[in-house]
């Protein structure tokens, strides 16, 4: 628990280390403040309190995120440092048949330990890049990461508490709060198939390394292929329950239109109008150039990107460039990714830039043989601002 | 947060809003933020930053216009519970859209 004067620190800045300006340690023309949280270098700040910090651009290139440079994202302002030796994980509810509680010992030691790769996103990244503008944290490129991801399968935690099979949802709840008492405490709820999947875990671990606290210390959630959202740090009670979870942050926030994108389907959240947003969508990212780079004519190009999607079936992606005399287009590559990865891959490519004048530089990803992502962001405002889903290429436009 | 924490959290935060306007006051500065200067201003700091800091206000204008903040506000009272009163909400509305509405 947060201590008054723990919270007043929090308030005043506490979390403040150190801060520079995003424009120079970047070399890039963007006035965004990057301020250092503790432990964390750096980052782009979108607001101190609740934290929303983004990752640089130069720090996605790396096939993995380092957790110093690893976003972080709340919701709700009270965030405790949790004491390891005291923390305690719950698991009950009314389709558990038998209620447990687990220490952080106890987790580790008793269940198989077992890693995934993926890609942890904000449903609102790059909500800040759309035209029009949409209301909301505005993210840039960086509310994204990819890490190796250490822990027990939920799966094995759930059996030993005893699944019934009533069982329809699975709640999860994470020691941050909010300031006021009547602000709906931060819970999401997964659809019990996606709780028993083999591949959602409790990690207390990240690239090796113990959980750094921004990122959900001692322990949290690994919905590989699934929004961040779903992803409950600092968790402290699960509950398995035979009926649909009525918090706001599920029947409020975080939905979209009924049947407006691909992806799983979260039936038991689903209403004629809207549906919780669930997969991530086929996605990429130049991380080489920032826009408005500046390149001689004729000059090869050493290109560099991600490719990544929430599905079975990892993305492929391709380089090309367009506009007036522009010149090269490489073929789909897959990148190297570990196996069973849910990370998101990086093919290298590299081409002449054989332009005139202005042009663009895309980096498609695809899906199997038909789904690519759109050119640019885009996304009307009525569900926008509600998930900030940006389904969006990254667009590089250099010049010569 | 459990039952236990969420009461506890409950008994913490009265002291804090009563107690430490003062307080968030100093936060507000501490963050490194303020709000344009207008009729308005001192209020719409005061109320805001009981949950979170400024930067939402000015990152958010260029995609408000003053029906975006009226049901941002309501928002803010409704379903987060922020304790502002009809007649603040109004003062703040004003100043919100007179200072940070960037919709055309």
């Amino acid at each position: 628990m947060v201590t008054r004067r723990e919270l007043l620190l929090g308030t005043a800045g506490g979390w403040l280390v150190e801060q520079v300006w995003a424009g120079e340690a970047a070399g890039s023309a963007s006035a965004d403040t990057l301020t250092a949280l503790a432990g964390k270098k750096p980052l782009i700040r979108r607001a101190l309190r609740p934290p929303n910090f983004e990752t640089p651009l130069a720090d996605l290139a790396a096939p993995f995120t380092r957790n110093d440079a690893f976003f972080v994202r709340y919701h709700l302002a009270v965030v405790p440092h949790v004491d390891p030796a005291a923390w305690r994980l719950q698991i009950a509810g009314a389709s558990a048949q038998r209620p447990l509680t687990l220490s952080l010992k106890e987790l580790r030691g008793g269940f198989e330990h077992v890693s995934v790769v993926a890609v942890n996103q904000c449903a609102g990244n790059r909500r800040g890049l759309f035209t029009p503008r949409v209301p909301g944290v505005q993210w840039g490129n960086g509310a994204m990461g990819n890490a190796r991801w250490r822990g027990v399968r939920l799966r094995d935690v759930l059996q030993r508490a005893g699944v019934a099979p009533d069982a329809l949802e699975v709640v999860f709840d994470g020691a941050d709060s909010p300031v006021l008492p009547a602000t709906p405490d931060f819970l999401k709820s997964l659809p019990i198939e996606r709780a028993l999947d083999e591949n959602t875990l409790i990690a207390f671990e990240m690239n090796g390394q113990p959980l750094p606290h921004w990122n959900g210390a001692p322990a949290r959630l690994i919905v590989p292929g699934w929004v961040g959202t779903y992803w409950v740090k600092h968790l402290t009670a699960i509950r398995i329950e035979p009926q649909p979870f009525d918090g706001f942050w599920m029947k409020a926030a975080y939905r979209v239109p009924t049947g407006a994108f691909p992806g799983r389907r979260f039936a038991s959240q689903e209403n004629a109008e809207t549906t919780p947003v669930t997969e991530l969508m086929v996605n990429s990212l130049i991380t080489s150039h920032v826009s408005g780079a500046r390149l001689r004519r004729g000059e090869r190009v050493e290109l560099a990107g991600k490719a990544w999607d929430g599905g079975a079936s990892p993305a492929t992606s391709r380089a090309r460039a367009c506009g007036a005399g522009s010149a090269w287009s490489s073929p789909a590559r897959r990148g190297t990714a570990a196996p069973a990865s849910r990370g998101w891959r990086c093919p290298p490519t590299a081409g002449r830039a054989g332009v005139r004048r202005r042009c663009s530089l895309i980096w498609d990803a695809l899906r199997g043989a038909s789904s690519t992502s759109p050119s640019t962001p885009r996304g009307p405002a009525r569900w926008t601002w509600r998930c900030g889903r940006a389904a969006a290429a990254a667009r590089s436009s250099p010049t010569n | 947060m459990t039952g236990a924490g969420r009461r506890a959290a409950a008994l913490l935060t009265a002291p804090v809003l009563a107690g430490a306007s003062a307080l968030l006051w100093a936060a507000a500065g501490a963050e490194g933020i303020q709000l344009k200067d207008a009729p308005g201003r001192d209020l719409t700091t005061g109320r805001c930053i009981l949950c979170h800091s400024l930067e939402y206000i000015p990152s958010n204008a260029p995609a408000m216009n003053r029906a975006a903040w009226q049901k941002s506000i309501q928002k803010m009272k409704e379903r987060f519970g922020a304790p502002i009163t009809d007649e603040e909400a109004k003062q703040i509305l004003d100043y919100l859209d007179g200072s940070y509405s960037g919709k055309s």
